[in-house]
């Protein structure tokens, strides 16, 4: 039996409560209990977080780096968006 | 999100406009930005960043080798048990590697067989033998402390992953090199007997060390290219100076000598000169003639032999479990 047979896993650790978590990387396990025992030991060893999550990296959706321009160029021209548009008169306060 | 499948563009389109898209790539490249798994690459890129970072896994897979070798005989429970973080950090550092090649194409068993079958290079400093307990300590000091000098330029590196996991290693490095500074500290203040022991470690790690930093600028075969697309930063004989330079001083305050008898201040270029590197004895190794290139290889082919068990059940509990939670 091959290495191969063992999928590879994305981690992503909580650093601490309050915080989301966050990608560190990616490691090959048999299944998910032994992705998360072998994530404990090669992400955690100087106390990196509470919480751990391990996801199969096949059941990541993810999209395409060519049509990154089409999917977020249209955000780009709506500065409309952002509160500094928008001019405040001098002496209006709380807005 | 480092899947492989992803990785791989169709041979065609980087025919079609392969020119416009190098421009594109290098123009990326001049302005700093990172290059992430799926986007486009030349092969000659995907190729050197393959050959560098497993190098650089397998390096780390087989230096837990010589120090390995000491976790049984540590002086003390204090030594032993930093000698096997050090060792397990190795481990890890490897792994953060391999993940990072393979977001490149290539699978972990591809990288497992390359090294397994000789291939693969891994460092050639770690074909020497441990023979006493400062080797630890010189280890630690001279082979991280090259490391580490090596690899805070790579945490810039221009591919994603590898800067990424660059930045991890770096981080976790440092207490590598204090250790082995520790065990030579303590050895320099002890008995004739101990300092004559970690001279012996010095002597014969000083010369292997500088090995580590490559060949020569004028015989270094791939780095004008990787300084170009930013996989390199800094010439192989820059750092081998910068590692000179630094770690003299150390061996001063160790009380120890370098055994270069070249070796002296120049102070018209503000860096130390030191003597020629037998870069017969360098090659020689990296063919496979060290003293223990065969012991190395033998001993990852015998872990992966005895493993195999291992990972055949891991998989066939894996199966069960599925199939049972199907069934309930």
């Amino acid at each position: 039996m091959k290495k191969e047979d063992w999928p590879l896993f994305e981690i992503f650790i909580r650093s601490r409560s309050g915080l989301s978590h966050r990608h560190v990387g990616s490691l090959h396990a048999a299944d998910a209990s032994m992705a998360l025992d072998h994530a404990r030991d090669l992400y955690t060893r100087r106390g990196e977080g509470v919480s751990l999550w391990a996801v199969e990296s096949r059941n990541i959706a993810a999209s395409d780096p060519a049509e990154s321009s089409a999917l977020f160029e249209p955000a780009e021209d709506k500065i409309y968006r952002h509160p500094t548009f928008y001019e405040v008169p001098e002496g209006v306060e709380n807005l | 999100m480092y899947t492989q499948g992803l990785d791989q563009k169709p041979d065609t389109e980087k025919q079609v406009d392969g020119t416009e898209q190098l421009v594109r790539f290098q123009a990326r490249i001049d302005a700093d930005e990172k290059i992430e798994p799926k986007d486009w690459m030349p092969d000659g890129y995907r190729k050197t960043l393959i050959r560098q970072i497993s190098q650089h896994a397998h390096s780390e897979i087989v230096g837990m080798l010589p120090e390995g070798n000491w976790i049984t005989r540590a002086p003390t429970l204090r030594r032993k048990a930093i000698l096997l973080a050090k060792v397990q950090d190795e481990a890890g550092h490897g792994l953060y590697l391999y993940s990072a090649t393979e977001t490149l194409g290539v699978s972990r068993d591809q990288l497992t067989e390359q090294l397994l079958t000789g291939k693969a290079k891994y460092s050639s400093i770690f074909n020497y033998p441990t023979l006493s307990w400062a080797d630890i300590g010189a280890i630690g000091w001279l082979v991280d402390g090259a490391a580490i000098m090596n690899q805070i330029p790579l945490c810039r590196c221009s591919y994603g992953p590898y800067a990424r996991a660059m930045v991890r290693v770096c981080k976790e490095e440092s207490f590598h090199q204090r250790q082995g500074f520790e065990i030579m500290l303590e050895l320099s203040r002890g008995s004739d007997a101990q300092r004559r022991m970690a001279q012996d470690a010095l002597n014969r790690w000083w010369w292997p060390s500088l090995m580590m930093f490559g060949p020569s600028d004028v015989d270094s075969k791939h780095s004008a290219q990787s300084m170009a697309w930013k996989i390199k930063r800094f010439s192989n004989d820059e750092l081998r100076q910068k590692f000179v330079d630094v770690t003299v001083p150390q061996a001063e305050f160790l009380g120890l000598t370098m055994p270069d008898t070249d070796l002296d201040w120049n102070e018209s270029r503000g860096h130390y000169d030191f003597g020629e590197i037998d870069w017969q004895e360098f090659y020689e190794v990296l063919k496979g003639n060290g003293p223990c290139n065969r012991e190395r290889l033998a001993a990852r082919q015998s872990a992966h032999d005895d493993g195999a068990w291992v990972r055949t059940a891991a998989v066939a509990y894996a199966q069960k479990q599925k199939r049972r939670c199907q069934a309930a």
